[in-house]
Order: structure tokens, then C-alpha cells, then sequence
């Protein structure tokens, strides 16, 4: 017998340290040579670590959640191999190619799920008999709403007004027996007059990891050393939104036309004028680099949480171009396809809600970049013009800027560079 | 015109409807109920139990044919048997009437007062209904809409001639040469299988790509493969377009396919479903919640109008006698001021091809997708005795249970007389019976039942007999 560490593998260029997202073996588990260990992930990157000899997993080397160095321990396995009391140290990535890291952005924030309620396949108990006296209860599920109780039951409890959801069931499954009902109504249970909704009880505790971790990280960090400032501006989307009916109409064989890439147009229009919110503060080195190319991040909600694709070069796009790309690269980051390169790079950010949107949102900066442009919802609202009301279509642009480096008066002028570009939508197509 | 007043007026007289009017009665409600054909509704007259007196026929006439043939294992053998179809007509027609007659005879045991004609509803509290001497308004505190449901009619295949639905195909005069039944669901296979056995070629011709597509595979291949047997044609992928010119055959098309095909066809049954009789008698006016196109109803069958209520086909799926029958009782014991609600863990649907179907609760792709962990026992009727001394081992009894606590999820049985076997089912799922339970009960030996115990020790992880 001997015990063999396995220590976490260099998993990538500059990777220094991953998060344990997911166990797949536990102590006392008898595992073969490649049978996987542990997910863990790196920058947006998920990784499976199979193990290079087959024994007994004695030990791991934390627990899901704990962030490990290189090198450090991952698993400790005891192995039938000759030599006893030998701490033998074992690089897993010297396994089998298998190691290879699998890019998989990002898709874990789904797959941890504690050790513990991992469900071992062996839960069959091996005799007939009566489950445990201790009743199982299975996990509640909502398909499972309804209480177990046989029809002579559930009629005396409706006779008597108690709710069998109230009841603890001590039969097999959960099962309320006549007894329980008894027992519940001799305990003085007030019965529930059914317009009554009945308390809800519990706390359920998630626990943070993943890429919900990432996010929580960066989010604190930008509110933490930015200096934000919010700016709201109203436009009016009447003529931009005749010009997109129009469009949509007359190409009905091309992606259809949302606001978004009108809203990318006059963005990378207005960035010429106002290069100083194309750019990313360094606040160590106290270096702001403005850049030439508009790289428009698109916040994206995805099944695992907030996701920024990238929407490289977006000033050499035109409208349809612009649609197709956004489209993909949602996609893909809702599915877990997306690139590497595709989630990270850019210089400016949109946030939009889509249908939903609000009146006013203080976005936050996607450090360190120094501008985010958020997106409310359109809305037709009265308008006086000249002597009376007219409906108009109007929708708020709600930016936030890092007010270490931007003045509010660049802020007004480069949002007021935007609104005029969308509420005469023609000049979005002249070249100035 | 005579004026009636009552207390709860039924209009439909099914089996929800004469179920809430028996009930009714039993509780001393003033009750009427009207009826514009014959009491028992779809069920007595054109449905469940007129083709189980078919299909009875059938089998019959099925065995003593192949006995003939010397094909017995046992060594029975026949001499020419024939069929006077005609007689078989008049047997069913004989079944139906003492089972309608039985209903009549209840509902006047129970005092309840069933009148013939057509009802038109007023309003939410009275109708007019056209009878054969005179019309006659009735006013009721609560009026229960038991209307029922009717055959599905396909466009291109109106009903009349040689296309007929399934009540048509309960009355033939005789046993068509050539029949294609359009519909592969429980209705087109058991009418389909009943006339292969009484000599006729039958084709079967369904838009979807299998056969019984509301259950998996596993469970219906015991019934393709005895419609294989039985030399039935089942076309799947396959829609029905028109009648041929000369009325004599059904053109068909089969999916990916330009050509279309011509299946002779002296009568054409068409079995794609059947939908609620929610027109035609003042039902408008109430200006009722629908959902989708059946009646909206509560968990106590109330509809969107205070005292009107509805019960069965009218109300959704499953479509089921039995399930109209419970909710029947339900309303009527709801109206006489018991407090009720209807529910039900488990509706059993059962299929009376050959060989039968069974399935109560959750299959096993369903207990998955409501994101149950599960586990699965199923034991064939290869292994069981009585089958083999029964000469029919096809199919299976299958359990579907939580992989946790053992709960019983769901239970589908395949099988020669497993129509049987769905009380033990329904019950097992309303007791809220875990696999322990059945494996713990003692099964009498040699019965198909063991079968069913056998699945529940063998989801347990060991089965005795296999």
C-alpha cells in the first residue's frame, strides 16, 4: 500500500490558482486510473482533472469553493502499488491527454452541488423491509406538492379543515397515516381555514462559487476603487424607430433589426469625438490608454449568471453585421460556446434589460474601463411640442463613468453626441 | 310552456352526467337530467362497452380460426368456424340496452327525474328543452354541464359514405373486405384489431412515426409486433389526403415522400381524436372561461359562473369515463354542501388492443423530466405461469418509483387481460404505496398479478423469478 498526493496540474498559460467547483470522487471511494477527481476552474475556463492511478481516495485537498494553487494538494489516493508508508507525489496532469483542459467557459455556476447531496446510486436498501423507522424523506419537490395520504385520510383532513401539507408524515415516503392526522389535531393545530395562506419556514443557504464568484469579486472591486457617477438622458426613438420598422420591412431575409446595433452606431460615432471614454484606467500604473477600436462589451444574462461577450471592432460593422454578431455572441454565451477571447477585451461597455429595462438603472463600470452605457425601456410618453402634446417614443440612456478620470461635463457632451445621432437617425450613415 | 323547477339540473346524460344525477339523488336532491340520444351517453352506446363486446367477438372468432388451422399448441382443433355478424350486432346491441336500461332504472330508483329532448341553455340558472311533446323550461339553483365529446372530423375526410367514425364502426352491417383506420391512437388500434380478426385487411395510417405515440416504445412494441402478427398494415409517417376518385380506396402520403399511395379501402375509419361538445346548446351565452377549447374548471369542477358546473370530456383530458364518473360524485356531494375536492393521485388509461395497456400516474421519461431521481423494475410475463398456461407471454408489468424514498411514481403494465390489473395500479398510486409495500404484499400464485410484484422486487433489486 501506498499513498499517493496528487497535486492540482499547471492547467494553463499564467494560471496560478483554480476554484474547486465540483468533487467527483469523496473519501472512502475506490476510483480507477482516469476516473475524474474534481472540475475546477480557472479564468472562465472549467477543467476536469482525472486521475492518474487508480485506489483509495483517502483525503481531498478541500472542499467545493476553496481556491488552490498549483501545485498544491488535490487529492490524496491510496494505492495497491508496492511499498507502504511511501508518500509517493504524483502530478496529475502527467495522467493521461485526457488532462488536456477542456474549454468550457464558463458553464459550471449549474454544476456545483455540495458532496453531500450527491445521492450515492447505492441508496437501495439490499433486504425487503420496512424503510428505516426513521422515515426517508425524499427532497421536496414541487412536482411533488401534493401531501402522500391515502383517500380516507386526505377526506377527514378536508372534513376537518387541517391542510396535509401542515403535517409531518411519518409513514414510508413521508406517508401522513391516520394516526399523524390524529396526533396533529389532538395537539390543539388550529385548522386551517383554506384562504389562509400557511407559513412558509426555512432558509435555504447557497453557497457563492464559480462564476457567481467572479462576478461578486468584480462588482465589489469596481464599486470599491471607482469613483461612480450617474448620468440619465432621455431620447426620442421616434424616427430611429419608423427608420428600423422600415428597415426590417424591406429585408425581411436579413437578422431582424433590434435597437441595440443603432444604439452600437452611434456609440463608436460618438467614441471618435470623445476618445477619453474608449479607454482603460490602469489605477496602479496611473495610466488611462485610449483606444482606436471601439471593442463593445454587450452585457448578456446567461442560465449561470451576468456574462459580457465582446463585439470586437464594432466601428467596422454595419447594422446587420452588427445584429448577427451580437445574436451569436449571446448565444453562445448563454450556452457556454463562447471564446476565450470572445468574454474579455473590451473597452466600453452596453448594458441593456431588453424587455424589461426600467426608467433609470445605475449601471456599474466593467473595470477598467472607464464608461458603461446602460439601456432603459422604450416607452411612448406626451411630448409637448409647439402648442400641445404628441405621443412620442421616448427611452432613457443611463450611463455610469469613472469620475476619477471623466468630467461630468464629458460625460453630458459624449451622451449628448449619442441622443442627437439616434434622434435624427440620418446622420448615423454620414460619414463626418 | 311547462315550467320546472329543481335543484340541480344535468345536461348530458353520460357517465358524469347519470353519476351526478344518481348522486345527487342518493343526497336528496331535486334532480333532473336531460338527455337528447340515449342514457349512458358515449360510453354505453357508442363507446367503451359496445366495442369491449366487439373486440370479445373478435378474439373469439380469432382463436377458433386459428384453431382451425391447427395451429393450437395444445391440440384443439376446429372445424370451420363462422361468423353471422349480424347476430354479433344484435348481442352488443342486446349488452348496451340492459346497461342503458340499468341507468334509466337508477336514476328512477334515486328519484331523479331524466327527460329526453334537446337542452338550450337560457342563462346560468334555467334552459329550454326541446321534447317530443313540448318544450319544457326548467330553472335550477345549479346547472352541471355533462355534454361530453365527439369524434374528430379531418377536413379532407368529412364523415358519410365510406368514411365513418367510431360509432359508425360499432354498427356494420358486415365485416368490411378492406379497412383503413386513420389514427393510430387506443381508438383506431382496438377497432383496427377487432376487424383484422373478424377477416378484414386492415391498414393503419398515423402522422406521427410510431404507433400509441402518448406512451414510450418499450410499451407499445408487444402491440406492433401483434399488429405485424395479425398481417395489419401500419403506415406511420403517413397522412391521409382524400378519398380516390371512385370512392374506393384512401390516398395517402407518407412524410419525405412526393408520390402518394392508394389503399383500397371499403370503408375508411378515422380515429384521430375526439373534442368537447362545447356548441349548439346556448353554451355561448354563458360566456364561460375555456381553456383551450374545453371548459375551465377548478379542482372542484366549478366554472367561471357561481352554480355552474362541468364534468368530463367537456372539461379536458384524459377523456376518460371513469374520471367523469369521480368528478360527477364529486359535484353532487359538493352541491348537497360536503366539502370535496377532487384529488386524485392517479386516472388509469387503459388500451383494449391485444395485447392490452395499462398506465397509471408517471412514465418513466415524465418521473424524469418533473426532475425525479428515479429507479425502474420490470418484469416480464415470459417468466410468469399463469401466461404460459394462458398460451399468451407477451409484455410486462413495469414500476416507476423515487429513487429516495421508494415512493411509487408510476406503473404501466403490456399484456393479454392486464386491463384487469389497473385497479391494483390505481390503488398502489392513491394509497400512496412505496415499493416495499407491493413487494410486502402477497400476490396470489399463479396469477398475472404476481407479475406486478415482481416489478416492484426487481426496482428493489431482487426479483425472485427471473
Amino acid at each position: 500500500m501506498a499513498i499517493r498526493i496528487i497535486k492540482l496540474p499547471d492547467i494553463g498559460e499564467g494560471v496560478a490558482e483554480a476554484e474547486v467547483v465540483e468533487w467527483h470522487v469523496k473519501p472512502g471511494q475506490e476510483i480507477g486510473e482516469d476516473d475524474l477527481l474534481a472540475a475546477v476552474m480557472t479564468d472562465k475556463a472549467t477543467v476536469e482533472i482525472p486521475s492518474p492511478v487508480g485506489g483509495t481516495v483517502i483525503e481531498l485537498g478541500g472542499e467545493v469553493g476553496s481556491v488552490m494553487a498549483v501545485g498544491s494538494k488535490l487529492v490524496a489516493i491510496e494505492t495497491e502499488a508496492a511499498g507502504s508508508k511511501i508518500e509517493a507525489v504524483e502530478d496529475a496532469s502527467k495522467a493521461a491527454p485526457a488532462a488536456a483542459p477542456v474549454e468550457k467557459p464558463a458553464p459550471v455556476a449549474e454544476r456545483p452541488k455540495a458532496p453531500t447531496a450527491e445521492k450515492p446510486k447505492a441508496a437501495m436498501p439490499a433486504k425487503v423491509s420496512r424503510p428505516s423507522p426513521e422515515p426517508v424523506f425524499g427532497m421536496p419537490l414541487a412536482a411533488q406538492a401534493k401531501p402522500v395520504a391515502s383517500p380516507a385520510v386526505r377526506g377527514r383532513a378536508r372534513e376537518a379543515g387541517v391542510d396535509l401539507r401542515q403535517i409531518r408524515g411519518t409513514g414510508p415516503a413521508g406517508r401522513v397515516t391516520h394516526q399523524d392526522l390524529d396526533a396533529f389535531m389532538a395537539s390543539g393545530a388550529v385548522p386551517v381555514v383554506s384562504s389562509r395562506t400557511p407559513k412558509r419556514e426555512g432558509v435555504e443557504q447557497i453557497k457563492i462559487v464559480g462564476l457567481r464568484r467572479r462576478i461578486a469579486e468584480k462588482m465589489a472591486e469596481s464599486t470599491r476603487k471607482i469613483a461612480h457617477f450617474a448620468y440619465v438622458e432621455e431620447v426620442d426613438m421616434t424616427a430611429l424607430e419608423e427608420l428600423r420598422a422600415h428597415l426590417n420591412k424591406r429585408h425581411p431575409d436579413r437578422p431582424k433589426l433590434t435597437v441595440l446595433p443603432f444604439i452600437v452606431r452611434a456609440l463608436t460615432h460618438a467614441l471618435r469625438e470623445f476618445p477619453q471614454m474608449n479607454a482603460l484606467y490602469d489605477d496602479d500604473a496611473e495610466v488611462v490608454s485610449r483606444y482606436a477600436a471601439a471593442h463593445v462589451g454587450i452585457a448578456a444574462q446567461t442560465p449561470n449568471g451576468l456574462m459580457v461577450p465582446v463585439l470586437a471592432h464594432a466601428e467596422t460593422l454595419n447594422l446587420w453585421q452588427t445584429a448577427q454578431e451580437i445574436r451569436r455572441l449571446a448565444e453562445a454565451a448563454r450556452d457556454g460556446t463562447a471564446k476565450r477571447d470572445e468574454l474579455s477585451g473590451s473597452t466600453i461597455t452596453i448594458s441593456s434589460l431588453g424587455d424589461l429595462g426600467g426608467i433609470v438603472s445605475t449601471p456599474v463600470i466593467n473595470r477598467p474601463e472607464v464608461a458603461i452605457v446602460g439601456i432603459n425601456k422604450m416607452a411612448i410618453r406626451p411630448v409637448w411640442q409647439d402648442d400641445r402634446f404628441v405621443p412620442r417614443k421616448i427611452m432613457n440612456l443611463s450611463s455610469s463613468f469613472d469620475h476619477r478620470v471623466v468630467d461630468g461635463h464629458d460625460a453630458a457632451s459624449f451622451i449628448r453626441a449619442i441622443k442627437e445621432r439616434l434622434e435624427l437617425p440620418a446622420t448615423l450613415f454620414i460619414e463626418a | 310552456m311547462e315550467e320546472i323547477s329543481t335543484k340541480v339540473l344535468v345536461i348530458g346524460g353520460g357517465p358524469g352526467g347519470y353519476v351526478t344525477a344518481i348522486r345527487a339523488g342518493q343526497l336528496a336532491l331535486p334532480t333532473i337530467v336531460v338527455e337528447e340520444a340515449k342514457l349512458g351517453g358515449t360510453c354505453l352506446n357508442v363507446g367503451c362497452i359496445p366495442s369491449k363486446a366487439l373486440i370479445h367477438v373478435a378474439e373469439a372468432f380469432h382463436h377458433a380460426k386459428a384453431q382451425e388451422k391447427g395451429a393450437s399448441p395444445f391440440g384443439l382443433s376446429v372445424a370451420s368456424p363462422t361468423l353471422d355478424f349480424g347476430k354479433t350486432i344484435g348481442w352488443k346491441d342486446g349488452i348496451v340496452g340492459r346497461l342503458t336500461n340499468g341507468v334509466a332504472g337508477l336514476l328512477r330508483k334515486h328519484k331523479v327525474r331524466a327527460i329526453a329532448g334537446k337542452a338550450e341553455l337560457i342563462d346560468g340558472k334555467s334552459c329550454v328543452v326541446r321534447t317530443a311533446d313540448g318544450d319544457k323550461r326548467i330553472h335550477a339553483e345549479h346547472i352541471v354541464l355533462a355534454t361530453g365529446s365527439a369524434p374528430v372530423e379531418v377536413p379532407a375526410l368529412p364523415f358519410g359514405g365510406p368514411v365513418i367514425s367510431s360509432t359508425e364502426a360499432l354498427a356494420l352491417d358486415t365485416v368490411p373486405a378492406t379497412l383503413v383506420v386513420v389514427g393510430a391512437g387506443y381508438i383506431g388500434l382496438e377497432l383496427g384489431m377487432a376487424y383484422a380478426k373478424l377477416g378484414s385487411k386492415v391498414t393503419v395510417v398515423e402522422a406521427a412515426d410510431r404507433i400509441l405515440p402518448v406512451w414510450d416504445p418499450e410499451l407499445t412494441a408487444p402491440v406492433a409486433k401483434r399488429l405485424k402478427q395479425l398481417g395489419v398494415e401500419v403506415l406511420t409517417a403517413t397522412t391521409a389526403h382524400a378519398l380516390s376518385d371512385d370512392q374506393r380506396a384512401l390516398v395517402v402520403r407518407q412524410s419525405g415522400s412526393v408520390d402518394t399511395l392508394a389503399i383500397a379501402a371499403d370503408k375508411v375509419l378515422v380515429a384521430v381524436g375526439r373534442t368537447p361538445r362545447t356548441q349548439g346548446f346556448g353554451l355561448e351565452k354563458l360566456d364561460l372561461t375555456l381553456q383551450g377549447r374545453f371548459i375551465a374548471i377548478d379542482d372542484q369542477c366549478t366554472t367561471s359562473m357561481r352554480n355552474v358546473w362541468a364534468v368530463g370530456d367537456v372539461t379536458g383530458e384524459p377523456m376518460l369515463a371513469h374520471r367523469a364518473m369521480a368528478q360527477g360524485e364529486m359535484v353532487a356531494e359538493i352541491i348537497a354542501g360536503e366539502k370535496r375536492s377532487f384529488d386524485k393521485t392517479a386516472i388509469a388509461a387503459v388500451c383494449f388492443t391485444d395485447p392490452e395497456i395499462v398506465s397509471v400516474g408517471l412514465l418513466p421519461d415524465q418521473a424524469k423530466a418533473q426532475g425525479f431521481d428515479i429507479v425502474t423494475g420490470n418484469f416480464p410475463f415470459l417468466a410468469n405461469g399463469r401466461a404460459m398456461s394462458q398460451d399468451d407471454e407477451a409484455g410486462f408489468v413495469r414500476i416507476v418509483a423515487r429513487a429516495d424514498n421508494h415512493l411509487v411514481l408510476g406503473i404501466q403494465a403490456v399484456g393479454m387481460g392486464v386491463a384487469e390489473l389497473s385497479s391494483a395500479f390505481a390503488l398502489a398510486l392513491e394509497m400512496g404505496a412505496v415499493l416495499e409495500d407491493i413487494a410486502g404484499t402477497i400476490h396470489a400464485h399463479p396469477t398475472r398479478g404476481e407479475a406486478f410484484q415482481e416489478a416492484a422486487l426487481g426496482a428493489l433489486g431482487h426479483a425472485l423469478h427471473i
